[in-house]
């Protein structure tokens, strides 16, 4: 188990605390749940390659435990603001995985109907409400969110914002951040503000983006208590998550954490030459890959084995499969959707 | 664009017949123009390839403009090869006499007498009213639509909107019968058409309408008339109108009173031929050696004048033919420029409107006209007796300059002769028709 | 009927609402403690606390954005924005979020929001305070566009905008807060897509919306002395656009000139007028003519100022070119 502490020239000093103990049950689940989501986007970069999925494609690789993790440590009637990476959520939240692979197929059974794709997935019922494609443009949604989890007397919903560290420049950060500083002195404020800071802002490292790579302490310039871990244990994720939610959830005053963590995969998915990293870099990260750490550990426990490490695998790509064949079965979108879901009142058209 | 009428001064192009690329031989048939008077067909005066139109469909062009380009010669010459150009089309054939008189009225050659011998090179297009008529016509979406509906040409009405444009209000007027309201500043009321309850109403002419009020201007003003009446006797006449029918059946279905005595002015036109004749110049009288007749038709707006060819030698029964043909063809529109031209006297004819008698402008720049009351009963005094004749009225309008009273009357006197011993009108050939 | 001022409308408006739907509040710079940059909030705050009437910092990205969040989850956010041209700094909030969340979302989220305040110039206020921007809001689906004219319509299209579902962009002006005019008692709301006629003529058909309304009425009334009688249309929403009016009465009169704030190179009247050609082509009898602001940036000096902007005098010598 390791804490991770940043000190002022962005160099992770990593300690090792106390493990949390998390049931090997809750940790097998995770287990099988970062599994799918890996094969589950692999399968949508092929699928990309093919020329079945167009557009943008960012995938999560590498980052599995932060979503893990955090979802772990939230309720079901939680809700969740997050960035264009927004795959794992929407998974890991329980939307149907056919929905999702249809989606980015553009297909009329996506869970957008085909009019959002893989940068604005939304499930709404599940409290999931989107994936931006604009960096730092949700931060102010997710702070108004959050103060209507509080506008209507005796809730204690949060409402939980992933961003990436190049959010953290964007002018729109700071001027939900400030906002969320005052609300959050009255209590009207429950947000959850979750930095998945993996090293890069598209090919520009923190330290070349960020004057203050200590990317935390911005938060105190707005007096959001703050807190950083290693996003690549979903275990320390989940509990240093978990303690931060019950405080935004008992006090109403926003809480932050700084994951750190590591895409493997490119940017997108036309980010072939990834000219910004060694590949040695690559490999270090790689020795600290969610899944595997937790193979290992849940193999020490004795909950898992050669077997059942490849029954899951499988179990996984079936799933996948299964969400591919929906996706490839499924009808384009009718022409006609071409012209709904613009207004709520869809008679205030143009007359 | 050809002239086609002694008044004309801009012809449009209804449609062309031919189309870029398609050979051309003298005489065919190449567009179908309107001019104020009637629609024509234009022929191809030389042969060739039809290499250019210049004024599409719909269009106007001034007299004289180029509307199409005719590249003479070989199939397939290229006008890119023709070091002098493209060729023009040629001018009609017969050269304009110089005289001094009126330009609008060229003088008919006499070899040639056809009255459209003045050719464009000689007329100034700026002197052309409306020198870019070949232009699209101004006109608004409203203006269009409402002339389409109402079935109005709109190269017949004059815009008086903004730079000439035709709109919505000379349109109305138009169909309401009132003159288009000049231009107006908005701060002044907009007008309707004419006042309610004013005591005239204005009405607009066609072009037509305006070309005959410039003719007729011009010829009362510049020709100095006088008119001699006489009076005859068609008892005979119609006898023979009646053996004639009752001998030749269908052949001579088409013979009319009217024939009878067109037939008997061009005689009597031949036997006196100074009335058939044009004032050339202050020193020159013109006399014609063939009788070419006009004959006055009324259609819907106006006024044509079909002429009648050599109708001194036209048999009766094809003179009976003829002028069937010239007068449902103008009624018709389908007469061509041929038959427009070169009349050297007309005849009017208001018999059928149960006129007694009345006296007709000069068709200028011809010498005289003939006009002919209705025949009916009327008590003349026979070998002492008061007895019933079918009687008839003439009056022959002549320019003074040409000849006097004692000239007009002998014409009448030969007329008179003629048609009361109607067999003279027969000649050798009569039954041959 | 009771007379009321433009200001006293709107107000009077957000308190029947707020009043009836407690999901309604309000977010914007100095709104509360302050009363509003032109006092349309006055009260409010201790009416309502300052759960529901928010006075923010100046972060108009912020706050806006905020509001996108808050109508998301339910709520009826009214937003003011201290001028329009302060809205620019959120144009990524109004343009990328608001208007487009519905669309992308697949209908699964929507944003009934108001963002309200004054459009185009004051006096002398110069560039950065005086921008006219209804062709830019104009250009997004997913967002309405209103822009009432006159107390009655600022009651009523304030009342459609805040029980709407989707984003409006409420165009106020300046000038127009102190307008005194008939406002019904009743709880009437005006429909979004209805252009208002506020003359009836034969001759020539005038549109416009906004502050330009009463200058276009003025012209109308002196151009009625010289005989010429306008249609004069108060389009009152950009976005719908009431087309089908302004056809109807291009029909009648078979001549147009639009009228507008702004600058005319891409703007509201350039699309009344391609609305006109496209629609009513054949029933035009001179061109459609627009008048509309200078293309400059809004001058300081008094002088500079007038002459950049519409007025009767540019309004009547349109007419006087149209019906010639």
């Amino acid at each position: 188990m390791t804490r991770v502490r940043v000190n002022g020239d962005g160099q992770a000093m990593v300690r090792k605390v106390e493990h949390p103990g998390v049931d090997t049950d809750v940790l097998l689940e995770w287990y099988r749940s970062m599994v799918f989501v890996r094969h589950f986007e692999e399968q949508a970069e092929r699928s990309f390659r093919r020329g079945k999925v167009g557009g943008y494609l960012h995938l999560y690789i590498g980052q599995e435990a932060v979503a893990v993790g955090v979802l772990g440590a939230i309720r079901d009637d939680d809700i969740i603001f997050a960035s264009y990476r927004d795959h794992a959520y929407v998974l890991l939240r329980g939307t149907d995985p056919g929905a999702v692979m249809a989606e980015l197929y553009g297909k009329a059974t996506g869970v957008c109907k085909g009019k959002g794709g893989s940068m604005h997935l939304f499930d709404v019922q599940r409290g999931f409400y989107g994936g931006y494609g604009v960096v730092g443009g949700h931060l102010p949604l997710a702070a108004g969110a959050a103060y209507t989890l509080r506008y209507d007397h005796g809730g204690d919903r949060v409402c939980v914002c992933f961003l990436g560290d190049g959010a953290m420049n964007t002018g729109a950060f700071h001027e939900a951040l400030n906002l969320a500083g005052l609300w959050g002195h009255d209590g009207l404020c429950p947000l959850v503000l979750v930095v998945e800071n993996n090293q890069y802002g598209m090919g520009t490292s923190v330290p070349r983006s960020s004057a203050v790579p200590a990317l935390a302490s911005r938060f105190d310039a707005y007096d959001i208590p703050n807190e950083v871990c290693d996003g690549m244990d979903p275990e320390v994720v989940y509990d240093v998550v978990r303690r931060g939610v019950d405080e935004v959830r008992r006090t109403g005053r926003p809480w932050a954490v700084e994951t750190l963590t590591y895409r493997y995969a490119a940017h997108g998915a036309a980010d072939l030459l990834q000219p910004y990293r060694a590949k040695t870099e690559v490999q270090e990260w790689r020795q600290r890959d969610p899944i595997a750490q937790t193979e290992q550990r849940l193999r020490h426990a004795g909950a898992l084995d050669d077997a059942k490490v490849e029954a899951i695998a499988a179990e996984a790509e079936r799933r996948v499969q299964e969400a591919v064949t929906f996706a490839e079965a499924s009808p384009e979108p009718a022409p006609g959707e071409l012209y709904t879901d613009v207004y709520g009142d869809e008679r205030q058209r143009e007359r | 664009m050809p002239k086609m009428s002694d008044a004309m001064t801009e012809g449009k192009v209804l449609s062309w017949r031919k189309r870029v690329g398609d050979r051309v031989a003298r005489g065919d048939v190449l567009a179908e123009i309107e001019t104020d008077k009637v629609n024509v067909e234009i022929e191809a005066e030389s042969a060739g390839t039809l290499s250019e139109i210049v004024v599409g469909e719909g269009n106007l062009a001034p007299v004289g403009a180029v509307i199409a380009r005719i590249n003479g010669g070989a199939a397939g010459a290229r006008p890119a090869e023709r070091p002098s150009g493209p060729p023009r089309q040629e001018p009609a054939t017969g050269a304009p006499a110089r005289t001094d008189a009126p330009a609008s009225t060229a003088a008919p050659a006499s070899t040639a007498p056809r009255a459209d011998g003045a050719a464009a090179p000689e007329r100034p297009a700026a002197t052309e009213a409306g020198a870019g008529a070949a232009e699209r016509i101004k006109a608004s979406p409203l203006a269009r639509r409402l002339a389409a509906e109402r079935g109005i040409d709109l190269s017949r009405v004059t815009g008086t909107g903004p730079g000439g444009r035709i709109v919505e209000r000379d349109i109305e007027a138009l169909a309401a019968g009132a003159p288009a309201a000049p231009a107006r500043p908005a701060t002044t009321a907009p007008a309707e058409a004419a006042p309610a309850g004013a005591e005239y109403e204005d009405v607009t002419l066609s072009r037509m309408r305006q070309a005959i009020a410039r003719s007729v201007a011009q010829s009362h003003q510049t020709i100095p008339h006088f008119y001699v009446t006489n009076e005859v006797e068609m008892r005979r006449a119609l006898d023979l109108r009646t053996q004639l029918k009752e001998a030749y059946g269908d052949a001579a279905a088409a013979l009319s009173v009217n024939d009878l005595i067109v037939k008997a002015a061009a005689l009597a036109l031949r036997a006196r031929p100074d009335l058939n004749a044009t004032f050339a110049s202050p020193d020159t009288v013109r006399r014609f050696r063939r009788v070419h007749l006009g004959i006055m038709v009324a259609v819907p707006d106006g006024l044509v004048v079909p002429v009648l060819r050599d109708a001194d030698r036209l048999p009766l029964l094809r003179l009976a033919l003829e002028a069937r043909r010239l007068i449902e063809g103008a009624r018709e529109r389908r007469l061509r420029q041929d038959d427009f031209s070169g009349a050297t006297f007309s005849i009017s004819n208001l018999g059928m409107y149960d006129v007694t008698m009345f006296s007709a402008i000069i068709n200028g720049p011809q010498a005289g006209i003939l006009a002919i009351g209705r025949i009916e009963e009327r008590p003349v005094v026979r070998d002492g007796a008061i007895v019933a004749r079918p009687m008839m009225a003439l009056t022959v309008s002549v320019d003074h300059r040409v000849t006097d009273g004692v000239g007009a009357a002998a014409f009448l006197a030969e007329m008179k002769r003629l048609l009361e011993h109607p067999v003279l009108l027969l000649g050798s050939s009569a039954a041959n028709a | 009927m009771p007379e009321l001022t433009y200001r006293d409308a709107l107000k009077s408006t957000l308190v029947q609402e707020m009043d009836r739907d407690p999901r309604v509040l309000l977010m914007g710079e100095d709104i509360g403690v302050y009363g509003g940059t032109f006092l349309v909030t006055e009260g409010l705050l201790a009416r309502y606390g300052p759960k529901r009437v928010i006075d923010t910092p100046i972060s108009e990205a912020g706050f806006i954005g905020c509001g996108i969040g808050m109508a998301m989850l339910g709520l009826r956010p009214v937003i003011e924005v201290m001028t329009w041209n302060f809205s620019l700094v959120a144009a990524d909030q109004i343009i990328q979020n608001a208007a487009k969340i519905r669309y992308f979302s697949g209908g699964q989220a929507g944003v009934p929001m108001v963002i309200r305040g004054p459009n185009g110039a004051g006096v002398q206020l110069s560039a950065q305070h005086s921008q006219a921007l209804e062709s830019l809001y104009g250009y997004f689906p997913g967002l309405f566009v209103a822009a009432p004219a006159t107390p009655a319509d600022a009651r009523g299209l304030l009342r459609t905008a805040i029980r709407g579902s989707d984003p409006v962009i409420f165009l106020e002006n300046a000038s127009l807060y102190g307008l005194r005019g008939e406002v019904p008692d009743e709880e009437y709301t005006v429909p979004f897509g209805q252009a208002a006629v506020a003359r009836h003529g034969r001759d020539v058909t005038l549109v416009t919306h906004g502050r330009t309304l009463h200058m276009t009425l003025a012209a109308a009334a002196q151009l009625a002395a010289g005989g010429v009688e306008s249609d004069v249309i108060d389009l009152r929403t950009l976005r719908p656009l009431d087309m089908a009016t302004v056809v109807e009465s291009v029909r009648r009169t078979h001549r147009a000139v639009v009228i507008e704030d702004q600058g005319g190179l891409y703007g509201v009247a350039g699309e009344v007028m391609a609305g006109i050609y496209e629609r009513a082509f054949d029933d035009l009898d001179a061109p459609v003519v627009r008048v509309s602001g200078e293309d400059v940036p809004m001058p300081y000096a008094r002088t500079l100022e007038v002459l950049a902007q519409p007025n009767e005098a540019k309004i009547m010598e349109a007419v006087r070119r149209t019906v010639a």
